[in-house]
């Protein structure tokens, strides 16, 4: 009996010592603020989880890292600074296809900015809004933040909002659009595999490049394993890769097939929000129906624009694909969200592959 | 407090017990979430989409309101009720993002009493629901019939336990109801006019489609498999005690739809599929012909796809006038055959190999016809016009398809149980 007692003394007691630090400890202000990441529900500021040492000039906290994308998603040319968070003695494990599998705590931030004049992208540049993947113990949760006009803190923003940018692009042209920062479901809408909510960026074959970092260049993939950011990643050369888009020197159908993949593959597959179209467009989808060749669409309305087919083989400008990307108007236009103006240089590749298509 | 007043509290007490035990979301119906007319619309509807508990009603305010971006709910167990389909009007004439007026992709959804009107996409779109229901709302595109329509007005896919009832649509670009890919559907008591096609149930499963008026739309009510789709093979579709006449509306569908190949005066038309029973409607003034069973026209590369219609029923249906000015492929295929008027119901008699071709398919996958006496029809007999050297004339002797299938019972949905409770009071 005593002993039963002294047992549970015993227990109590490591309870309220183990537990102590948790309730009692603040959080530092100098590093990433872990138990606002673990709350379910989000600050309402940006500063409060601590991920920048300087917000406005998107200098990240320790532990917080940037990285980026071979080929990224278009978003009305909006400039992007991605960053990844891994609580300290966890990581990420490694996938070969899929986004990598985030530890509980874990954050992805991206912010979209405008320099004032894309000719020089390091000058004027205004902060539109960071939006934070967290991964929470019940799966991911999406969060925009809306940044102020001083650039001092961003204000969370549930059910999105529209603002109006302006920039001067790299040919001098001055360019005004409506920027949608998106609501939760439409973040949703793109963010889903299955049931579950997902992020779509950091798989392998985009991050595996040489990345500029602060201490040197080295490649992604390798520089997540050493920090230990990510379990389980072979050496980059067993890693898959997708070529840069723009990158003139690599194949035309792998630019197309990459650009297609981070752009389409997250709604256009099996799993996502656009299967019942039956167009599926990931990086290694190789049933040609299924891609886009030859055939027909299913409910695509005006978005056919009159055309048979998605791809038809050598005819860019009869192809479904083409003419939905090249529209801004909602009814017609792909993606469905994520922009209001085209991607020229987009639309341009994917023409000239379907050019090359026999 | 009187012993009659204690009775009746205890009665009450009592029925919020069994209201409880009975129906599981009955506490949270109580919470009802209005929006107000004055505030900006868009922001608090849309926030409210989202932040809503689940088992809430969101009610909105009679009057036309402006959006300028889609809405999307992604909560499940919402109910999202206006003041009638003539009274709470959401309008999406400006809309400039999103590619639906609004997106469902939560559970047991249900919509009712308002309107969305001129949407540059579709109309309400619910994508992998299980239970979802649209009573008495209109989806409309104000203009009337027009290419830059958007394509579907209520449209579910990949979805459950679909209900639409007492609803209206207008002006469809493709379809004005269409339930595609998806399983256990009623269609029933809805008007839809003046669409290319009024009503589609496209590579799905189990569906009643009764009691529905489509009028002066493309083509009446289409019962279509597609292929090349994550969900093929369509089958176990009733259509009956519909009313389905004057479909006199040109095709005014974008080419490369499937939908575009509807001509004009069609009305009920039956493409793959297996297992659908067509009854007791009302079926004229439909131009081009009444009833159409046809196989999928186009070239397809699926070898898991069976483009014929198989095991259908034809029966009991009253028939009006048909074939008298046939369009698209009824005139410039099947009326240089049989001749003017085209027969109110026609069969294109492709069947899946030489023998069917000769002698008519298996009687397990062909189709049995008992129509009432005086109804034409013909079955082309396009496979076997195919193999004999002299051709084949359509048959025209309906006579020789008597015959029937028994078919499954009615669907039953788990939104459209009645309430036992109420019988108590």
């Amino acid at each position: 009996m005593r002993v039963l007692l002294l047992v549970l003394l015993t227990l109590v007691f490591l309870m309220g010592v183990t537990s102590a630090p948790a309730v009692a400890a603040p959080p530092s202000t100098a590093a990433v603020n872990d138990a606002a990441l673990l709350t379910p529900r989000p600050a309402r500021k940006l500063s409060a989880y601590n991920l920048f040492k300087d917000g406005a000039a998107q200098v990240p906290n320790d532990g917080v890292y940037p990285y980026d994308l071979a080929t990224p998603l278009f978003t009305d040319y909006a400039h992007k600074y991605r960053f990844v968070y891994v609580p300290e003695g966890k990581a990420a494990a490694y996938d070969d296809r899929e986004s990598f599998v985030f530890p509980v705590g874990s954050v992805l931030v991206k912010t979209f900015a405008y320099p004032a004049d894309f000719r020089e992208p390091e000058e004027n540049i205004r902060l539109i809004e960071t939006r934070l993947l967290i991964r929470g113990d019940k799966g991911w949760a999406a969060w925009a933040y809306v940044w102020n006009a001083d650039m001092t803190d961003a204000d969370l923003k549930v059910a999105g909002k529209v603002l109006p940018v302006s920039w001067v692009d790299e040919a001098g042209d001055q360019r005004d659009i409506q920027y949608v920062v998106p609501n939760r479901n439409q973040c949703k809408g793109c963010h889903v595999m299955g049931d579950e909510f997902s992020p779509i960026g950091p798989k392998a074959r985009n991050l595996n490049f040489t990345y500029d970092y602060e201490g040197g260049a080295e490649n992604q993939l390798a520089f997540w394993a050493n920090h230990g950011l990510l379990d389980g990643a072979p050496a980059p050369a067993g890693a898959p890769s997708v070529p840069r888009y723009d990158d003139p020197a690599a194949p035309l159908e792998a630019r197309a097939r990459a650009y297609l993949d981070i752009n389409c593959a997250h709604c256009h597959r099996a799993e996502g929000p656009g299967s019942t179209s039956g167009l599926f467009l990931t990086w290694w989808e190789q049933n040609k129906t299924a891609w886009g060749y030859l055939k027909r669409p299913v409910a695509a309305g005006r978005g056919s624009g009159g055309f048979m087919f998605d791809i038809d083989p050598g005819k860019p400008d009869q192809s479904i694909l083409i003419h939905r990307l090249k529209s801004t108007d909602p009814g017609v236009m792909m993606p469905e969200v994520g922009r209001t103006t085209v991607h020229t240089e987009g639309v341009e590749l994917l023409r000239e592959w379907i050019k090359t298509i026999e | 407090m009187e012993k009659g007043e204690a009775m009746t509290s205890f009665k009450h007490a009592l029925m919020g017990l069994l209201i409880l035990v009975v129906t599981p979301a009955a506490l949270a119906e109580d919470a009802i979430v209005r929006i107000d007319a004055s505030t900006d619309i868009q922001e608090a509807l849309q926030e409210a989409l989202i932040l809503a508990e689940p088992g809430t009603t969101i009610e909105l305010p009679e009057g036309t309101f402006s959006f300028s971006a889609a809405l999307s709910l992604d909560v499940p167990d919402i109910t999202v009720r206006g003041a009638g389909m003539d009274k709470t009007i959401l309008t999406f004439k400006n809309q400039i993002a999103g590619s639906e007026g609004l997106l469902i992709t939560s559970d047991r959804v249900s919509i009712e009493n308002l309107a969305v009107e001129d949407t540059p996409g579709d109309g309400i779109k619910a994508k992998g629901v299980d239970t979802v229901s649209f009573r008495n709302v209109r989806v409309e595109w104000t203009r009337g019939p027009n290419a830059e329509n958007g394509a579907y007005g209520l449209y579910p896919v990949e979805s459950k336990n679909v209900l639409i009832e007492g609803s209206v649509v207008k002006g469809a670009s493709d379809a004005g109801i269409y339930v595609g890919q998806s399983q256990d559907i009623i269609v029933r008591n809805n008007r839809a006019e003046l669409n290319v096609a009024g009503i589609e149930i496209e590579n799905s499963y189990r569906a009643d489609v009764y009691g529905n008026t489509a009028t002066r739309n493309t083509g009446g009510i289409l019962v279509f498999d597609l292929p090349n789709l994550p969900q093929m093979g369509g089958h176990s579709v009733r259509v009956y005690q519909n009313k389905v006449v004057g479909n006199d509306t040109a095709n005014f569908a974008p080419p490369g739809n499937i939908v575009a190949t509807v001509p004009r005066g069609s009305g009920i038309m039956i493409m793959a599929n297996r297992e659908v029973e067509v009854f007791e409607n009302e079926i004229g003034e439909n131009a081009s012909a009444n009833i159409l069973l046809v196989a999928y026209p186009r070239e397809y590369n699926d070898p898991t796809y069976n483009p014929l219609p198989r095991r259908i029923y034809v029966h009991d249906n009253k028939h009006g006038r048909a074939g008298w000015d046939p369009d698209g492929a009824v005139k410039d295929l099947i009326a240089p055959r049989t001749g003017m008027p085209v027969p109110q119901i026609v069969w294109d008699g492709v069947v899946d190999g030489f023998w069917a071709g000769l002698f008519g398919p298996d009687d397990e996958e062909s189709v049995m016809i008992n129509e009432p006496e005086g109804t034409t029809f013909a079955n082309l007999q396009f496979v076997k016009d195919h193999i004999l050297p002299w051709g084949a004339d359509p048959d025209r002797d309906i006579e020789d398809y008597a015959g029937s299938y028994e078919f499954r019972g009615p669907v039953e949905l788990p939104q459209d149980k009645p309430v036992a409770v109420a019988e108590n009071n």
